[in-house]
């Protein structure tokens, strides 16, 4: 069975058994390796993308459900002309990533966070960020530099580029 | 003459075995003169980075250096720091210096390692240098040791081969330069990857001299900066691996993607060392996808700390790891029973207790005084028994691992801790000589020690040998918490002796089964009657090397029962630390350090609690300082103030970054860890059951960092030990309730507060 959806803009359809998780899907067909496998189970997000802009579980996603869908991934966070996302940016900046397997999960569930909330509390932080584990223990710098990111003064273009994508 | 070391198995015995020989004067004089490898290695190497001029450097036409870095990288931030080490002594341009992984060859062997290992104190004359690294490069290699682990890089590979090929390679660079322009040697001087002779005001690159570099030999002893004059050793760089793991470029070995590549999945025995009794895969076969349905034979295992034989392994192979793993969930297997079905955590810490109590086997760590005598007569004894439980690894990364076994050759992808160890493992696996394997090592999503035992690769490399085809295997999660090398569980026995003065006089301590470090329990405080040692108590729960090994259960005991003698004396627990570091300066100042930094002496509300911890690991010192909320019972760390003397931070920003992630990680043992065994088996598969801390629950950690000059010691794992016992120090202080079981999560604190009639 075929599905379509939009992948970092553009659009792909895949004909595959329909209850394949998204993750499987953008990791084995459509050859994005910057999605990670942690555990099958949406217990440690090193798979989170978003969906429709919200940050999800690609691993426990049927890729029936993304139908017609937006599906950003770690690589269509940067803008088209290659400029960091300002979250992976404050990831440079603040020199977070150890290992770095679960960054491009902890950046996407960040991005997701900071694009609905753009000063987000210590509240806040923990409940959009609790669904990513990180091994290496990065939360310290994940959360300063979560805060150091100016949204306020960023181009909102740059800033939470999937909506503006144009399809055509 | 020469002699060939055919040793093929890396144990610290068969290491010592060798260095008897090297005590004996005999392994000097044999010893095999690297002399000017680059000939022989450049071919293997290839050209890309530039012309190879030393065994750990590159030069390119566009003056670009590349070091060449004989570790792996999983996170600790050791390319960029070995970098920096080489950069420094060549007098390089950072802004010019790309760090690069060596290739799994045998000239890139951890021989600094093994000297480092062997030879640690024992000052050698200079002249014999070269004979030394030449005999231990010859070890190293035929051992197959190029193992990244016992925070060992940057102690090891760093002083003894990056810092010297950085300084040979430029002392090479100012002879060519010298004999170019026909000027004397000393007026020749490096800069920001130029050579410079002033007086005639010529400057050229680097780059044009690496054709006469490339045909000298270069020196083993050649002259060091002086540390006040380092320029980005001890600075802040950024490190070199962080763009492309912003950015999902990261190439992971789970990324590698080859045409015609399958994907497998795997499950072995719950009960380790089963084999297969019957298979029942008919549905498994008819999942849509699936290519093959295998057993892989047992095989045995040369790991760090001895051998271990695995049981059969079942494999799917299908176009997908989502049908390879649907399908393995539909195959029924039945499994031998090989003697422990009825073995659970009780049993074990039950045997433990009987073995401490009969003094099974007991041998002695350190015997100071009269500890009967002293004991019998004391004022006052107390007496505590401590528990700790497995523990798995959990590295974000599942275990994975790529091959392509065809024609007589393999080709593996894998991040691993011993590229070289994993080559020869699987040549041997498949009756291949080593030269035939090529392995392709990736940056690894966490390690932690996992990562040095080669059972996946050697997996991969069967099921790609069997279906002759590229094939990715990918263990799911709970095949990764299920067939660990596991941290192990231990119970430690502890007396303490005091004088009517409530002076410390004696420490008595016996615990279950003894590996490494082997200084892991002995304690840094000036008690004059010690006794100290352990029992053998074995388990058919597989070892494996956990960040910071043995350091990890003994300093949650050790730094816990030295906080229970301070409060049976009746003192502050830094205080009566600090009276017994008199021999100990650099301890009491990191210990003192901390204790100013976290403000030790001010006051905290009710229900709020402080407690310290110092620990030696990995030589580097660290002392730490937390304070915990107690809440109807539930324990809330808010703040981690940590000290350390690393001797000198080569890169102290990534230093700080270790140092908080062997907290968390330590932190994550201590609230939550327990690997529990029944019917023989691992309970646990993801998780959600093997939990782990998370932003929630993660306390905000401050890191001080003292260089006190001595020299260099590790970041990788320094940081772990220390946590669990100042948390639960901190639990005591705000409850009055002394945990001596760990994960802390298992307490419920009210009941104990109640039964204790401790007002919470």
């Amino acid at each position: 069975m075929s599905t379509s959806f939009f992948i970092n803009g553009i659009e792909r359809s895949v004909d595959v058994d329909p209850s394949k998780p998204l993750l499987w899907v953008i990791r084995e067909q459509l050859s994005l390796s910057g999605t990670k496998f942690g555990c099958g189970i949406g217990q440690c997000g090193a798979c989170t993308v978003h969906l429709d802009g919200q940050a999800i579980r690609s691993c426990l996603t049927p890729i029936s459900s993304v139908e017609g869908k937006e599906v950003t991934t770690i690589e269509g966070l940067s803008s088209a002309s290659g400029e960091l996302h300002p979250v992976q940016q404050a990831w440079v900046e603040h020199q977070v990533p150890q290992c770095g397997y679960c960054q491009s999960g902890q950046i996407m569930a960040a991005s997701a966070l900071l694009a609905r909330s753009p000063q987000p509390t210590d509240g806040e932080i923990d409940s959009a960020l609790r669904g990513n584990i990180c091994r290496c223990g990065m939360y310290g710098r994940i959360r300063t530099a979560i805060k150091s990111v100016d949204v306020a003064n960023t181009d909102e273009e740059l800033f939470y580029n999937v909506a503006e994508v144009d399809h055509v | 003459m020469s002699r060939r070391w055919t040793m093929s198995k890396w144990t610290r015995r068969a290491f010592l075995t060798t260095s008897a020989v090297a005590g004996g004067g005999v392994l000097i004089g044999v010893a095999m003169r690297p002399g000017n490898q680059v000939k022989d290695l450049a071919a293997k190497v290839g050209t890309e980075g530039g012309k190879l001029v030393h065994t750990y450097v590159k030069i390119g036409k566009d003056n670009v250096v590349t070091a060449m870095i004989p570790h792996s990288e999983m996170g600790q931030g050791v390319h960029t720091a070995l970098g920096q080490m080489l950069a420094e002594e060549l007098e390089a341009d950072w802004d010019q210096v790309n760090v690069e992984e060596a290739p799994a060859l045998g000239e890139y062997a951890n021989y600094s390692l093994g000297r480092t290992y062997l030879l640690t104190g024992i000052d050698f004359p200079k002249i014999l240098i070269p004979s030394i690294d030449g005999a231990m490069m010859g070890v190293a290699d035929s051992l197959d040791m190029q193992i990244t682990g016992g925070s060992m890089s940057v102690r090891t590979s760093g002083i003894l081969s990056m810092r010297v090929a950085g300084a040979a390679t430029r002392e090479m660079l100012e002879r060519a330069a010298a004999e170019a322009w026909g000027v004397p040697v000393g007026e020749v001087m490096a800069e920001k990857s130029f050579l410079v002779h002033g007086r005639s005001s010529r400057k050229e690159p680097f780059s044009a001299f690496v054709n006469e570099v490339a045909a000298m030999t270069p020196s083993y002893t050649p002259s060091f900066k002086k540390p006040e004059d380092y320029k980005i050793v001890g600075q802040f760089v950024p490190r070199r691996d962080i763009p492309s793991k912003v950015d999902g470029s990261a190439k992971f070995a789970m990324d590698v993607i080859l045409p015609g590549m399958l994907y497998a999945t795997v499950l072995r025995s719950p009960v380790p060392g089963g084999t297969v009794v019957s298979l029942e895969d008919k549905d498994a076969r008819n999942v849509a996808g699936v290519h093959e349905v295998l057993v892989i034979p047992s095989a045995s295992y040369s790991t760090m700390v001895g051998g271990f034989t695995a049981g059969e392994t079942v494999a799917v192979v299908a176009d997908s790891y989502w049908s390879a793993s649907k399908a393995l969930r539909q195959i029924n297997v039945q499994w031998s029973e090989v003697g422990y079905e009825t073995v659970s955590s009780e049993t074990i810490f039950s045997q433990f207790d009987k073995d401490l109590s009969a003094g099974t086997e007991r041998q002695g760590d350190v015997s100071l005084g009269d500890a009967d005598a002293i004991f019998a007569g004391a004022a006052k004894v107390i007496d505590a028994d401590y528990n700790v439980p497995f523990l798995a690894h959990t590295c974000m990364e599942p275990l994975n691992a790529t091959a392509d076994v065809r024609d007589g050759q393999a080709e593996i992808w894998v991040g691993c801790q011993n590229p070289l160890g994993f080559r020869r493992a699987v040549a041997d696996s498949l009756g291949l000589d080593s030269e035939k394997v090529t392995l392709h090592n990736h940056v690894m999503g966490g390690g932690f020690g996992r990562k040095s035992v080669p059972d996946y690769a050697l997996q991969v490399a069967h099921i790609s040998s069997v279906v002759g085809a590229p094939v990715q295997l990918i263990w799911s999660r709970e095949e990764d918490v299920r067939q660990d090398f596991y941290r192990p569980a231990v119970k430690s026995r502890f007396r303490a002796a005091f004088d009517q003065d409530d002076n410390l006089i004696g420490w008595s301590n016996t615990y279950t089964n003894k590996n490494e470090p082997v200084e892991a329990p002995l304690i840094p405080y000036s008690v004059p009657t010690q006794d100290i040692g352990y029992v053998s108590s074995p388990t058919h729960v597989p070892f494996g090397a956990w960040r910071s090994v043995d350091h990890s259960q003994h300093g949650f005991f050790t730094e816990s029962f030295i906080d229970e003698a301070a409060h049976a004396a009746k003192k502050d627990p830094f205080e009566f630390r600090a009276n017994l570091l008199n021999n100990k300066p650099r301890h009491l100042a990191v210990l003192s350090k901390v204790a100013d930094e976290a403000q030790w002496s001010d006051p905290l509300p009710e229900g709020r609690g402080r407690g310290i911890s110092l620990q030696e690991s990995f030589g580097s010192i660290v002392a730490q300082v937390v304070e915990v909320t107690v809440t109807n019972g539930k324990i809330a760390v808010d703040r981690v103030v940590a000290a350390i003397d690393p001797g000198l931070a080569v890169a102290p920003d990534g230093l700080s970054a270790q140092i908080e992630s062997g907290i968390i990680y330590g932190l994550t043992a201590a609230m939550y860890g327990e690997i529990s065994i029944e019917d023989g088996a691992v309970v646990q598969g993801n998780f959600n059951d093997y939990e782990s801390i998370r932003m929630d629950d993660s306390p905000m950690i401050e890191t001080h960092i003292i260089n006190s000059g001595h020299d260099i010691g590790g970041a990788g794992e320094p940081g772990t030990p220390g946590i669990a016992p100042a948390v639960a120090n901190a639990v005591f202080d705000a409850t009055g309730i002394r945990v001596r079981l760990l994960p802390l999560n298992n307490f419920d604190l009210n009941y104990l507060v109640e039964e204790d009639g401790v007002a919470s």
